[in-house]
């Protein structure tokens, strides 16, 4: 059964009391975010159905936004989550490149996950670091001034994490 | 000659919590507006002069002072922290390291307009941000500027932060006031504009980061003195995010008075172009502005300088001139092509629409497919006015500007470059492999050096 932990069920009464009595249903998009990062990072039917029944409000309200916002992930994703930028400004420093050069490292293609479940990749529009490009968003943070070596760098990183956290 | 308002004590260590900032003189705005009413505050904004910070450059004090106030409705007041519009990140830059100087403006800001809930609304990418800004939401709160009766006043305040998830639509203040219900991003149609009919239908105002940071400033050297800053309706000083092809890309703060050409090339900022490359264009204001041709950019088609500011850079309309917009300074070097960088911001209008109006769901899907068919060397001469055609029918037949956003940097991609997008037409496969050469394009530095 689907089920927030002790923990996030107080955040979510915290976040509802930011709102006017009634107006629970502006939690939403937070709530939404909890749901992803505590049921596997991405939101399942289920997942949703459980968000409207704890906001009270209906389930197709919580699916328009959930497919309406790039955050939320629709399908499954690897543990890493790859976010590249490719709008102008990246593209100016040499976005494609680093795209591709992922693309070659991991041996997958956009939107696709590595056989290992640990990697996917993705490509997204401006994220607001253009004086810092080109960048990726990992999780909740940015890494940014990407060069194929920092790449290397990351993807090692995230290998040993996982090794250490399994 | 720089004047900083905002990141004058950005380097001052420890300036992201509340003792550093205190010491440097912080929440003295506050202390200085409570002792004001309301009705005071909001004329001294508008002495300010103070232009909305976040693209449209509308006067501040004008805005607010449209505020309903119905007897027993509450009021809203709601930080745009949204930013998202390509090569802006100043916003990022104020609330990452003088989280403060918001609050502190936020504070003043909620005072003159009666908010007792304040909200700021954040891009959900900026997923770090929000924590920093609750630390010192927390912080003011401890130390008496937020919560029950703030200094003796009887005005109570509190001040949440709120993560989107991911809609550039957002950053339009009737699609953030949906987002903030919990609905999709979608804009609404105005009137009833927000002062009236805003978040749960209560008068509301949605300001910039920037904005709202303008306020600590304009209270502590007033608002008459603030206008004395810069040139005209540019009043005061604009933070500008500078990106692409140049040696120091970040966040500056100038007073608008500083040429074009200074800012390129100075050291103070800039720092000009790498590896000695020529300028080619520039973007001087967010993606959604008309790109600049070198020779257009210095100086305007009168053969005046061009200035840093908000009458100087849409000096000759858009037929010769373009925006200050955001203040995403996008620098395009001689290497880059004119033809693949519009296609990345036709993509990115595409992915961003919100699909409501169909001129904007069907056209900047269609700008896409056709920019990218020129890209790839599939292109006909055709295409060009096809895609002049189009731009043409989205722009101002959409409920919110973001038909216009996309349809400006494809006009002004055309306007200045059509000779570029004929070259990928009559040479598709040399384009694959290199880009139009410069001719007429060349650096106006070049001709006075």
């Amino acid at each position: 059964m689907i089920q927030f932990s002790e923990k996030s069920l107080l955040k979510v009464q915290e976040i509802i009391a930011r709102y006017p009595e009634g107006k629970q249903k502006s939690a939403l998009i937070p709530v939404l975010h909890l749901a992803q990062e505590e049921f596997g990072g991405w939101l399942d039917v289920p997942v949703m159905d459980y968000v409207a029944e704890i906001l009270s409000i209906t389930p197709i309200e919580v699916y328009e936004v959930a497919t309406f916002y790039s955050m939320y992930n629709m399908k499954p994703v690897g543990k890493f989550l790859f976010e590249v930028c490719q709008t102008g400004p990246c593209m100016l420093r040499g976005s494609d490149d680093i795209i591709n050069y992922i693309k070659t490292r991991l041996g997958i293609g956009v939107g696709e996950t590595t056989d290992d479940g640990l990697f996917t990749l993705k490509v997204v529009e401006c994220l607001g670091a253009c004086g810092y490009a080109p960048m990726m968003q990992l999780g909740k943070h940015y890494k940014e001034h990407l060069t194929p070596e920092k790449v290397d760098a990351i993807i090692e990183e995230c290998r040993s994490f996982s090794a250490i956290n399994n | 000659m720089s004047t900083k308002l905002l990141l004058d004590k950005a380097n001052i260590e420890g300036i992201r919590f509340y003792k550093a900032y205190r010491e440097n003189g912080g929440y003295a705005a506050v202390e200085k507006a409570f002792k004001m009413t309301p009705a005071e505050i909001v004329e001294e904004v508008k002495k300010s002069g103070l232009r909305g910070r976040g693209g449209a450059g509308f006067p501040t004090g004008m805005k607010w002072s449209f505020l309903a106030k119905p007897e027993g409705v509450p009021r809203y007041l709601v930080c745009n922290a949204d930013e998202s519009e390509p090569g802006t990140f100043k916003d990022r830059y104020l609330m990452e390291f003088l989280p403060h100087l918001l609050i502190e403006g936020l504070i003043v800001s909620s005072f003159a307009l009666g908010s007792n809930r304040t909200y700021i609304y954040i891009r959900g990418e900026y997923a770090w941000i929000p924590d920093i800004l609750e630390y010192a939401i927390e912080e003011a709160k401890q130390n008496g500027w937020l919560g029950k009766n703030i200094l003796g006043t009887g005005f109570d305040c509190e001040i949440y932060v709120q993560r989107g998830a991911g809609a550039y639509i957002c950053g339009e203040e009737t699609a953030l006031i949906e987002s903030l219900e919990g609905k999709r991003g979608n804009p609404r149609i105005k009137p009833p504009f927000p002062a009236i009919k805003g978040l749960w239908e209560s008068p509301t105002v949605v300001n910039n980061v920037e904005t709202l940071a303008a306020i600590v400033p304009i209270f502590n050297m007033g608002g008459e003195e603030y206008a004395k800053i810069g040139v005209g309706k540019s009043t005061g000083t604009k933070l500008i995010s500078a990106c692409g092809n140049i040696n120091k890309p970040g966040v500056y703060e100038i007073d608008m008075t500083i040429s074009v050409e200074e800012f390129v090339y100075s050291d103070e900022y800039c720092g000009g172009i790498p590896n000695g490359k020529r300028l080619k264009a520039c973007i001087p204001g967010g993606s959604s502005v008309p790109i600049l041709p070198a020779n257009l950019l210095f100086k305007t088609a009168k053969g005046e300088t061009r200035l840093m500011n908000y009458e100087s850079l849409s000096d000759g309309g858009f037929a010769t001139g373009s925006m200050m917009g955001s203040g995403g300074f996008i620098v395009l070097d001689e290497d880059q092509c004119i033809v693949r960088h519009t296609l990345t911001l036709a993509r990115f209008y595409h992915h961003e629409s919100c699909g409501q109006c169909s001129p904007c769901r069907e056209g900047t899907g269609w700008m896409k497919r056709v920019l990218y068919n020129l890209e790839y060397g599939k292109g006909k001469l055709s295409d060009i006015d096809l895609l002049w055609d189009i731009q043409r029918r989205i722009e101002g037949n959409t409920i919110c500007p973001l038909g216009d956003a996309a349809a400006w940097p494809v006009a002004a991609a055309i306007r200045h470059f059509r000779d570029e997008f004929e070259w990928h037409v009559l040479n598709p496969e040399e384009s694959q492999v290199r880009n139009f050469g410069l001719a007429h394009y060349a650096d106006a530095r070049e001709v006075a050096v």
